[in-house]
């Protein structure tokens, strides 16, 4: 059904399609308006789901899973703040194996109050083992919201998947965009390590050093193993519904000589400035990231190229952390701005100016002069 | 009647919605604590209301904090400035989701410690500031952007969690009655150890009122009992204020109801329950009050 | 590609104004785009909302520098707004007024929402509801059709005096 709404809005209606069981979340500035739709869909019995209202972000992912590893369908938002409130449970979940979905909000971290884009929050989440994708417009957010329940319960991953939308610029927007009715491509889950009563075992008990790497090995294994799963998933998808993805979303780069590399709504405003750029007589291109973990393989794209990264995050102390894992993976010298911090804004015409100022190997700090 | 300084610790910019009822519990709070005084404030209506960087509306220095934490880091400040010799006013001021949801085991751990400081919790009975989310202070009945056919579960009960941990001095107001407001927040803070006040906060968006009826609203919250006014010194209690007479003698449940678009949804049957807690809890108080136990 | 900035105060429904743009462009077959500006929200604060509306999909989520319509809701706004920053040469304002205004070098459209909505009794928690007959102006300025206009009202208001105020609003609009 075509129909129009907020990046928020479209998460909140493939939930619905997707049809979780339980869904526990704590409101946070710009996410609200996802849990509220869901309580909605709840209350008008368009999704037949238990909506926990949790008393914080913590609780919220600890809730999430008691449901998971019940072996039910299980789902949750946040933003920012309560991303990192949950940290610890993050790591729970992706070590205790189970395929929540939840949709992350990117939202700067304070202080000072900031409730506007950024992509620290999920970046410094990196190392959790949860898979992440950041999609740029309502129709992908609706669409990836719906593989990644596939995707997390699959049998050879069974983690979670986090889904990223750019805080306000993309959560709310309104944009036209496509609902499927996914029927079958989203197959009943089966959680093999489910609580059952009959089968009865210890889970996450008190495990040795010489056991303990092997747990760890397993998941490591399994994120590799996603990067199968995520491409039958989305090809599946395509064959069904017609729309296509894959790991990154690349613009006009076959024969340009520098590339723009972003994620987020800035991985679609850069293709405004590559064909801009294009009629200057500057061949660009751009490398939109969607799956930032398992982080795709560039080198063919990057290499032999000039690359601007735009990062809309930071690492202290080391560098954005896009240049940062693009540098570790590929054999590249990227022109590295930091740009959108905070909600900063930035245009196709600032991120042509990016690239033709680009130095390689270069830091730059957009907005300050120093 | 209270001397209420006239002096001014909230200066005119703030970005409040017309007829707030917590700028005006914070204009008092800070009258009766004056300026040697800190505000630690958690993720709440305050901290939009205090105004964008560079500016500040707050003539006292403020502190914001994370949403889980306030009254973790009044402890953490409270002990500093005692280790300094200061007597420097510590005081959280933060909304009902800070403190009866993500705030409480902060909460708990600082009373439980003996700490010294004030903790104001301002109740509008829902998350405002994120949009009017349901929070555990939600009253039964109440419609929310999460509760879209009305809250099925009571209010959570946070004084009696409060008296549970004994703090030195705890109390009730009510942003309609700045007196006795102001009166228990200068008794609060003339002892030492752990203090805690409790104000409800009517809330023209999120109870769906109009902006000029806050006064009244909080005045039909306490005449119908379901807002007590008093006070518990070391445990003793004391009721206050037009909440004696309600003791006696109140106005329908249903009449403070039906003046707030937020209980549109609520059936005659949450009403009838709404209205047996309310005289349940009155007589239970009386009972305390009067010595009878 | 049509850019539109709209100005109004918090409470005023600029917000789903946008929204309701956006949604009949849509169903007229377009691209259509609409975005808020948040700054720190709140009832009577100044308001930015923009919408796009192009053929070929939009790809810009950067605010709109350079409109080609700039709307006022509430001209009061103008006193600490400047309403027609960046407004392309040549450009049109509409502006919620009985009376008609005239800004050099632009042209400029007005239109009494206010006592639309009024004599409807279309009011909300204290304020009349602006957004409905303001699609009902655009759509006489060729933005939306008719009929577009008339079903993104529909499905988003149950009250049918909000599709009563666009029509009133159409009528009374002079191009």
């Amino acid at each position: 059904m075509l129909t129009i709404a907020t990046g928020n809005k479209a998460v909140a209606t493939a939930v619905r399609d997707a049809k979780p069981k339980v869904v526990a979340a704590y409101p946070i500035t710009p996410q609200t308006e996802i849990v509220e739709n869901i309580a909605d869909f709840v209350s008008s019995k368009e999704l037949d789901s238990r909506y926990i209202p949790v008393e914080s972000e913590h609780s919220s992912m600890a809730a999430c899973m008691g449901s998971s590893i019940a072996g039910v369908r299980t789902f949750t938002a946040t933003s920012s703040h309560g991303l990192v409130y949950m940290c610890e449970m993050l790591h729970m979940v992706a070590g205790a194996r189970l395929p929540i979905v939840m949709a992350n909000a990117n939202r700067a971290l304070g202080p000072g109050w900031n409730v506007w884009a950024e992509q620290s929050d999920s970046l410094s989440m990196r190392d959790s083992g949860w898979l992440q994708v950041y999609v740029s417009t309502v129709q992908e957010a609706y669409d990836a919201t719906l593989m990644a329940f596939r995707i997390a319960e699959d049998n050879d991953v069974l983690l979670p998947v986090m889904v990223n939308l750019d805080g306000f610029l993309l959560t709310h927007i309104m944009q036209g965009f496509e609902t499927v009715n996914p029927e079958d491509f989203i197959p009943e889950i089966d959680l093999p390590h489910r609580i059952d009563v009959d089968n009865p075992g210890g889970y996450g008990t008190l495990t040795p050093p010489n056991e303990h790497f092997k747990f760890r090995w397993d998941i490591e294994r399994a994120l590799r193993d996603s990067v199968r799963v995520i491409e039958e998933t989305e090809s599946e998808f395509e064959k069904r519904f017609g729309r296509k993805y894959g790991m990154t979303e690349d613009y006009r780069t076959e024969d340009a000589e520098v590339i723009i590399v972003a994620m987020g709504t800035l991985g679609k405003e850069m293709e405004v400035a590559v064909d801009n750029l294009r009629e200057e007589g500057i061949k660009a291109g751009s490398v939109r990231i969607r799956w930032f973990r398992p982080f795709p393989d560039l080198k063919s794209r990057l290499e032999g190229r000039d690359v601007v990264v735009i990062d809309r995050d930071y690492s202290f102390g080391f560098g954005g952390i896009v240049a940062n894992e693009i540098r570790a993976k590929c054999n590249v010298k990227p022109y590295s701005v930091i740009a959108g911090l905070g909600g900063q804004e930035v245009t196709y015409d600032d991120i042509a100016g990016f690239v033709r100022d680009r130095k390689t190997d270069s830091e730059f700090w957009f907005g300050v002069n120093e | 009647m209270a001397e209420i300084p006239e002096e001014e610790y909230i200066l005119k910019t703030t970005s409040a919605c017309a007829g707030c009822s917590a700028s005006l519990i914070l204009r008092y709070v800070t009258k009766a604590a004056g300026p040697d005084t800190v505000l630690v404030v958690p993720a709440c209506c305050t901290s939009v209301i205090q105004g964008i960087y560079p500016d500040t509306a707050m003539n006292i220095p403020v502190y914001n904090v994370a949403f889980a934490s306030a009254a973790a880091v009044a402890s953490g400040m409270s002990e500093a400035f005692r280790a300094e010799g200061k007597d420097t006013n510590v005081i959280c001021f933060a909304g009902d989701g800070g403190t009866v949801d993500i705030g409480i085991q902060a909460l708990s751990g600082a009373l439980e410690r003996g700490t010294d400081f004030l903790y104001i919790c301002y109740d509008n009975e829902a998350y405002s500031n994120t949009g009017m989310q349901r929070s555990g202070a939600t009253p039964l009945g109440a419609r929310t952007t999460t509760t879209p056919v009305g809250k099925t579960e009571f209010k959570k009960d946070l004084d009696a969690i409060i008296a549970a941990h004994n703090p030195v001095y705890m109390a009730t107001a009510c942003s309609a009655y700045p007196d006795d407001l102001y009166k228990k927040i200068k008794k609060a803070l003339s002892v030492p150890g752990p203090k805690f006040m409790h104000v409800l906060a009517p809330c023209p968006p999120g109870w769906r009122y109009p902006s000029d009826k806050t006064i009244d609203m909080g005045k039909l919250a306490v005449k119908s009992g379901m807002w007590v006014l008093y006070e518990r010194e070391n445990g003793k209690l004391n009721i206050t204020g037009a909440s004696k007479a309600a003791m006696v003698k109140r106005i329908p449940v249903s009449d403070y109801i039906k003046v707030q678009g937020r209980f549109k949804t609520a059936t005659e049957e949450d009403i009838r329950a709404l209205q047996n807690s309310v005289d349940l809890e009155m007589e239970k108080l009386k009972k305390e009050a009067d010595g009878i136990c | 590609m049509y850019e539109i900035r709209l100005h109004s105060r918090g409470g005023q429904g600029g917000v789903t104004a946008a929204k309701l743009l956006a949604h009949a462009a849509f169903l007229d077959g377009k691209n259509a785009t609409a975005a808020p500006f948040y700054g720190a929200e709140r009832r009577g604060a100044p308001v930015v909302s923009f919408i796009r509306i192009d053929d070929r999909p939009i790809k810009i989520y950067s605010q709109i520098r350079k409109p080609d319509l700039v709307i006022v809701l509430d001209m009061g706004v103008m006193d600490t707004v400047n309403v027609l920053d960046g407004l392309k040469e040549g450009g049109s304002i509409l502006i919620n007024s009985p009376n008609p205004a005239e800004f050099e070098g632009y042209k400029t459209y007005n239109v009494d929402l206010t006592n639309i909505a009024l004599s409807l009794d279309l009011i909300v928690s204290g304020s009349p509801i602006l957004n409905t007959p303001l699609l009902g102006a655009l759509a006489k300025m060729g933005f939306v059709s008719r009929e577009s206009a008339r079903t993104a009202i529909k499905e988003a208001f149950k009250d049918e005096r909000n599709a009563e105020a666009a029509m009133k609003a159409y009528e009374e609009m002079k191009i």
